[in-house]
């Protein structure tokens, strides 16, 4: 079981090192030259006018937020469809109450206006 | 029947019994066979991704009635191979404004969040790196890993456009999630598991297939699988034509080629997620199991590339419309008449 992810943090491990290797081996055959007007920021050939760290659209946060709501809610979904055959017509009922609540929010969201897009 | 699994096997026995013979212990057999299968799935998604290069210049060129490619080679097929030699010789510019550990370390993150999916994919009988038990489960939580690569590549280029196309990205890869993994879950409650190889093994005959009994779960999955991936009809993130290249406007050289890189690895796992969960896996007659979990994948692949040339882009409010207020609420639906009738 354990062993099972062990794996998984090798071959984590192992893309890495590909990736590293990689970059190395261009490292090794590719020109560098770099100029001040090179290494300029690109803006359609403009000099780039102010930074580009500035503060954003506040609809990413707030579709940021629906999405933790909803993927938590669907992660504890999982368990219920893998053992739903075994537990008969309440957990079916069960699972119709979660899902009403769910799609309530959905409703109530789309009502707010929040999944508009300005 | 030549079945890649049992040659697997063969070669693991035959270095097992190298390995008594010279008394090493049975761990770094272990070991060495772990880095060469992890050999083997890296050297089958650089091909693949060389191959889909290729094949995606042809067909969309032979789609327009143009040719593509022909002058490297027979149709051209030298062509994907001499782009990355000439990517890998290419001037890495790193601009003087950027923030520089998040710049270099966002294709990083990208390429192994793409590539860390082939653990739990079965490529044929007794082929998968590992069978984890939450095995569609794991797939999710990693393929959705990519928009914080995405959001540290735009954030880090210090460049508007960049941004932009970060934070397009990461909103319409978390919304295209939620229907998504809806999608997945009426498949997991027709086979009680999460296994990737017990779901295959579920659909041994054809009329099994769940896109038979799925085929809303089928199509919401594919929908938002493209745009996972960001393909046309939904590449707002690199729309072109408003964005110049989205993330990766800052990026040259080799860390560009990686995000290039994955985003094929992408495409391709993504197909054979979609293969493995409603078209059989490596279930087929006649042919050996292999063979046939590459021919459905790469017939998923051709019919994405088919909707790149036939759809036109949707705008990003259309876009996030349609994951929230279409697909959301058919993927609901699904589940409750899957649930009621399973």
């Amino acid at each position: 079981m354990f062993q099972d992810y062990a794996y998984v943090g090798f071959f984590c491990l192992i893309g890495v090192i590909f990736v590293l290797f990689v970059f190395f081996l261009s490292r090794l055959v590719r020109p560098h030259h770099p100029t001040p007007d090179k290494l300029e920021s690109y803006e359609c050939g403009e000099l780039p006018v102010g930074s580009a760290w500035v503060q954003y659209n506040v609809r990413y946060y707030l579709y940021a937020l629906i999405f933790v709501i909803f993927d938590v809610e669907i992660v504890f979904l999982f368990p219920w469809a893998v053992v739903y055959r075994s537990l008969g017509f309440f957990a079916f009922l069960e699972m119709i109450i979660f899902l009403a609540i769910l799609i309530f929010g959905l409703i109530y969201v789309w009502k707010k206006g929040a999944l508009k897009w300005v | 029947m030549f079945e890649l699994g049992k040659a697997f096997e063969a070669i693991y026995n035959w270095l097992g019994s190298l390995f008594t013979r010279w008394g090493i212990p049975q761990f770094w057999l272990d070991l060495l066979s772990m880095f060469l299968v992890f050999a083997a799935v890296l050297a089958f998604i650089t091909l693949s991704a060389l191959f889909l290069v290729w094949w995606e210049r042809k067909v969309s060129a032979h789609m327009q009635v143009r040719l593509g490619p022909m002058r490297t080679g027979w149709h051209g097929w030298r062509q994907s191979i001499i782009d990355a030699i000439k990517l890998i010789m290419k001037e890495d510019i790193i601009p003087a404004k950027v923030d520089k550990a998040v710049f270099v370390i966002a294709p990083i993150v990208v390429f192994v969040s793409a590539l860390m999916v082939y653990v739990c994919i079965p490529f044929g009988k007794g082929m998968i790196i590992k069978d984890l038990n939450i095995g569609i489960l794991y797939i999710l939580a990693i393929t959705t890993f990519t928009v914080v690569g995405l959001l540290m590549a735009g954030w880090g280029s210090n460049n508007k456009y960049s941004l932009l196309g970060g934070l397009r990205s990461a909103a319409q890869i978390i919304s295209y999630e939620v229907p998504l993994t809806l999608s997945v879950l009426g498949v997991v409650l027709i086979t009680q598991s999460l296994s990737m190889v017990k779901i295959v093994t579920a659909q041994t005959h054809v009329w099994q297939w769940y896109i038979f009994r799925q085929p809303v779960g089928f199509l919401v999955y594919l929908t938002a699988a493209i745009a996972e991936v960001n393909r046309t009809p939904f590449d707002i993130p690199e729309a072109e034509q408003e964005l110049v290249a989205g993330y990766n406007t800052e990026y040259s050289g080799m860390k560009f080629a990686m995000f290039f890189f994955a985003e094929y690895t992408n495409l391709v796992a993504i197909s054979a997620v979609v293969t493995t969960l409603f078209l059989g896996g490596w279930n087929g007659p006649w042919l050996p199991s292999w063979i046939w979990f590459l021919i459905k994948t790469f017939f998923v692949i051709l019919v994405v590339m088919w909707f790149r040339w036939t759809y036109p882009r949707l705008r990003v409010d259309q876009l996030m419309g349609f994951a929230w207020k279409f697909l959301l609420p058919l993927a609901f639906l699904n589940l409750i008449l899957t649930a009621a009738f399973a």
